[in-house]
């Protein structure tokens, strides 16, 4: 295996093989109810406590769409630079399962209400655009429970009748790496949108993964296998690199790649066939008669353009021009909403005379410290926007050194307590006065004669020792671009 | 106490706003005479002292300004009734019991209506004699050993033999205008959307409506006027402005273009199928409409798509009994064995049948051949009327292309049972109103219906048509009471 740039490449005997990987990704609509009932979609509700008789399919019930729903998938179209589709249609996928309480899923087939768009992605050497085909609306099945009983299959409703977007990608990710990047950009969107909080802990966020593999230099693609159902971005790697090898394994041996569905067992790290083309469901898809065929106007998608907010991509712009921020920066600041609004509130709190570069260095590098070392997230960060933005201040205006700043960043911790206040409660203040400064400094050179001699007959390396004395006589509060002044006059 | 069940709708509302009768003595007559008729089978569930219990109370504090204050009435055991068992017929909902009810049954209630009961028809709606029911088939009270058509074969026989004054039924391909012409009733199919699917158990979604059965056309208006309406819980329901149909109903059709479709003039139609639709083109004419004839080319297809369409929309909404959350289970070795052995004793063969033509049709590979090309189908019939309607407000043609047949005559011929609905498919193919208003008799004295097809939404005008018919034809049903001893 070889990685050249940003190239992933499987080498066997003389052959180079590229892998081809498409992505569908089941993406849960971030929506008080679910897509055809009124019933809750709380996470981690009691077994069977969200379940309406529409959701249990009870004798003479009706889906009555939620265009709350249609208004989020239709932002999420819009997010994904791609056509709305003014009017899509219901269908019915028909098959049997004891969590599938209608006997069908209510999907669009045919005709879905977002079409072709496109999302564009970061690499580290520049940025690739990935096409989308699709997106489409459906309803979650519930959940069968096979490990609570020896005998039973309990089934837990909960999840019925919930809205999903399927987005389905073209083939055009490359690498495991590219699949990763690719999925947190597409979380980044619809958690800017809102339209899915894109936690693959709790299976908001999952995905079927087409892989296939080609001689590079081919224009055919291979044929692909799907790995169903991978609910972290970690086993969508593994499961890419797995199967990719075992794909290339069977051409190098002379065989034939069988289309197929495949699961990937996370524990022995490997995919094995769930069913092959010739078993696939003969789903007997038809328009449901129950609804009739989605209508929106050019109105209402124009109303729903206009609510959109800033998306990373413009956001990233805006970051590098307003603020002369780097790419890499504002790369690392878009790349989560909430990362993005507590930058923005900084820079806001900052005010007039602010220094853009420290604030990033302070937020990417001692605040990111702490939150990764405490397992938080930035919405759960022990220091505001606020705090920090003064503690910024503090040290532009020079009333704190950096090294200072460390010190008074560790105590706001604690309680989020204002750094000016502990400045001055703690004495902290920078020594800035000239006046004082001389004398302090002078004292210490009287107090270190044969070192500064030294230091006059060339030993300048013992410059440093003078500054930590006179950092040392002053408690660390001593203005370090004063003394040097200072020290350079007197010695 | 026989005198009272004898009253229309119209009399019994009369009688109880003048005081004349009470709620209990109009609701205890029908239930004495429901207790002596249980030949018929008309019903799969009597709710009789829940009924009297019902009407008592209404009699203490009686609220004279509904519609149908007081009035008994049974319904079709396809609406969900509350804490009522609902079985449509099936083996497979033998047991349920439904925690809500459907929105046309409220809209009864709430006229002051009172539930006698649940009515027999075929198994899930699917059946034009009532035979296919789990519950044994129904005996027309018309005459013994005849059917009362289907699948509202129990609402036909129980409005007929007076076991209740008015009833519903849902009609999917003629499921309430076949048996009506059957048992010398009328009954009204509305425009698809006007009364609310929800809490009906559903046929075939895109066909399926509810309608009226009435002993005459005024009553029909009214229950009609009751049991219509927007209801936002079905995504199919029409929000269209709805006439007071009982208080508008008006005899006076003159200057109205009756349109006569050459197309149903069928090979093999029985003479006096033919003479009785002739009788009803002279009827109108008297009433001082025109009569042009017209075509409806498509005519001849509609039944092949119905049955395909049908079948294909059953297919998929009986996928919900499967034993896992409600109605009968059967044991199995593992779930596939439970869904298998759970539907094949909780269906019935008809159903069956029903349920593998609708797969079939929509498997891949016979999707296009079949459903894609009936859905096409169905739109040309639809657009057959839209240009007949240019020229005509309202169409006649003979409801059913027989009288009533013998209970066990069709049984294993399903295709000469599907023929019966010839004439009353087309209608929901393109989802019109139709009404069949009883307008003659045959050699045997059998009822023969005729039927008045409608412009959407034009329920007013067919109810207007068949009330200026039905005052000339003055039908009088031979009801022997036979089945009393």
């Amino acid at each position: 295996m070889s990685k050249k740039g940003r190239e992933y490449l499987i080498n066997r005997r003389d052959n180079q093989y590229e892998v081809v990987i498409g992505l569908e990704v089941h993406a849960q609509v971030l929506s008080e109810s679910k897509l055809f009932s009124t019933s809750a979609t709380k996470f981690g509700a009691e077994p069977n406590t969200q379940v309406s008789l529409v959701d249990a399919a009870f004798p003479g019930m009706l889906p009555v769409i939620n265009e709350f729903c249609v208004k989020q998938a239709i932002k999420t179209g819009i997010g994904l630079n791609a056509k709305i589709n003014k009017r899509s249609v219901f269908d019915r996928k028909n098959y049997f399962y004891a969590d599938l309480p209608q006997g069908y899923q209510i999907s669009q087939f045919k005709n879905p209400i977002v079409g072709e768009g496109k999302v564009i992605i970061d690499l580290p050497d520049g940025h690739k655009e990935v096409g989308i085909e699709r997106l489409h609306l459906e309803q979650d099945a519930g959940k069968s429970i096979h490990d609570l009983d020896p005998q039973n299959t309990f089934v837990d409703l909960n999840r019925s009748g919930v809205a999903l977007m399927e987005i389905v990608s073209k083939p055009d990710l490359r690498s495991p790496d590219e699949v990763s990047i690719y999925i947190k950009k597409l979380r980044s969107i619809m958690r800017y949108l809102g339209t899915c909080d894109g936690n693959m802990q709790e299976g908001s966020l999952r995905a079927d993964v087409n892989v296939s593999v080609r001689v590079k230099g081919t224009k055919e693609f291979g044929t692909r296998c799907e790995i169903k159902n991978v609910n972290s971005i970690k086993f969508m790697q593994m499961a890419i690199e797995y199967e990719a090898n075992r794909q290339v394994d069977l051409i190098e041996e002379g065989k034939t790649i069988d289309q197929e569905t495949r699961l990937f067992d996370t524990k022995k790290n490997e995919t094995r066939s769930m069913r092959s083309k010739e078993d696939a469901h003969d789903y007997r898809y038809f328009p449901d008669p129950d609804l009739l065929p989605l209508e929106v106007s050019d109105e209402f998608v124009n109303k729903l353009k206009s609510e959109i907010p800033e998306l990373p991509d413009d956001k990233k712009k805006r970051f590098i021009n307003e603020f002369k921020l780097s790419a890499y920066e504002a790369t690392i600041l878009v790349s989560d909403i909430e990362i993005a609004k507590y930058f923005e509130e900084v820079v806001a709190k900052m005010g007039k005379n602010k220094d853009m570069k420290l604030a990033v260095n302070w937020i990417t590098g001692e605040l990111f410290a702490v939150l990764n070392s405490k397992n938080l997230e930035i919405t759960q960060s022990p220091v505001s926007a606020k705090n920090l933005a003064i503690l910024v201040n503090l040290i532009k205006n020079g009333t704190i050194s950096g090294k200072i700043a460390k010190t008074v960043f560790e105590l706001m911790l604690k309680n989020d307590d204002d750094p000016q206040k502990i400045v001055e409660e703690k004495g902290l203040k920078q020594q800035s006065d000239p006046k004082a400064l001389e004398e302090l400094i002078e004292k210490i050179i009287n107090n270190n004669r044969e070192k500064a001699i030294e230091y006059k007959q060339g030993k300048e390396k013992l410059f440093g020792f003078f500054v930590g004395q006179a950092m040392k006589a002053s408690g660390g509060k001593a203005n370090p671009q004063l003394i040097n002044e200072i020290l350079k006059k007197k010695l | 106490m026989s005198e009272i069940t004898k009253q229309s709708l119209t009399e019994l509302v009369e009688s109880i706003k003048n005081k004349k009768l009470s709620s209990s003595e109009v609701t205890n007559a029908f239930i004495e005479r429901s207790e002596k008729s249980k030949v018929l089978n008309a019903f799969i569930t009597e709710d009789f002292t829940s009924a009297l219990d019902k009407a008592k109370k209404f009699d203490q504090k009686p609220n004279l300004d509904l519609k149908l204050p007081g009035i008994p009435m049974a319904v079709k055991d396809l609406f969900c009734t509350k804490n009522v068992k609902t079985t449509a017929g099936s083996k497979i909902l033998n047991n349920f019991v439904p925690t809500y009810e459907s929105t046309v049954t409220e809209n009864i209630w709430s006229e002051g209506a009172i539930l006698l009961g649940k009515l027999n028809c075929d198994e899930f709606a699917m059946g034009s004699s009532n035979e296919t029911s789990f519950f044994g088939n129904v005996q027309n009270p018309i005459d013994k050993n005849l059917v009362p058509g289907g699948s509202s074969g129990g609402s036909a026989s129980a409005v007929a033999g007076q076991l209740t004054p008015i009833t519903i039924g849902t009609d999917t391909g003629g499921s309430i205008r076949q048996p009506a012409s059957f048992t010398g009733t009328v009954g009204l199919k509305p425009t698809y959307g006007s009364c609310s699917r929800y809490g009906i158990v559903a046929f075939a979604s895109s066909l399926d409506q509810a309608g009226p059965m009435a002993q005459n056309v005024k009553d029909c208006a009214l229950l009609q006027e009751v049991i219509s309406s927007f209801d936002a819980k079905d995504s199919t329901s029409i929000d269209f402005k709805r006439s007071h149909y009982s208080k508008d109903l008006t005899n006076n059709i003159k200057g109205k273009k009756i349109g006569i479709p050459k197309e149903y003039r069928v090979d093999g139609m029985p003479k006096e199928i033919e003479d009785l639709w002739q009788k009803g083109i002279e009827y109108v004419r008297d009433c001082g409409a025109e009569i042009i004839n017209i075509s409806l080319p498509h005519t001849s297809y509609a039944l092949p798509t119905y049955y395909i369409v049908a079948p294909a929309e059953a297919s998929s909404n009986l996928a919900r009994y499967d034993g896992v959350k409600y109605g009968y289970r059967a044991n199995g070795e593992n779930l596939i064995d439970m869904y298998e052995k759970t539907r094949s004793e909780g269906f019935g063969a008809e159903v069956q049948r029903r349920i593998m033509i609708g797969t079939y049709v929509l498997s891949s590979g016979y999707y296009d051949a079949y459903y894609l090309k009936a859905q096409k189908v169905r739109r040309l019939i639809k657009n057959d009327f839209d240009e007949a309607y240019k020229k005509v407000d309202a169409i006649l043609t003979p409801s059913t292309p027989s009288s009533a047949f013998k209970i066990g005559e069709k049984t294993n011929d399903p295709v000469s049972m599907y023929l019966n609905d010839i004439f009353t498919v087309p209608v929901n193919l393109a989802g019109l109103p139709g009404i069949s208003i009883p307008a003659g008799h045959d050699a045997k004295g059998y009822p023969l219906g005729l039927q008045i097809i409608g412009k959407a939404f034009d329920e007013q005008n067919i109810l207007n048509i068949a009330f200026a018919m039905e005052e000339k034809i003055n039908f009088k049903n031979k009801i022997t009471d036979w089945w009393i001893k």
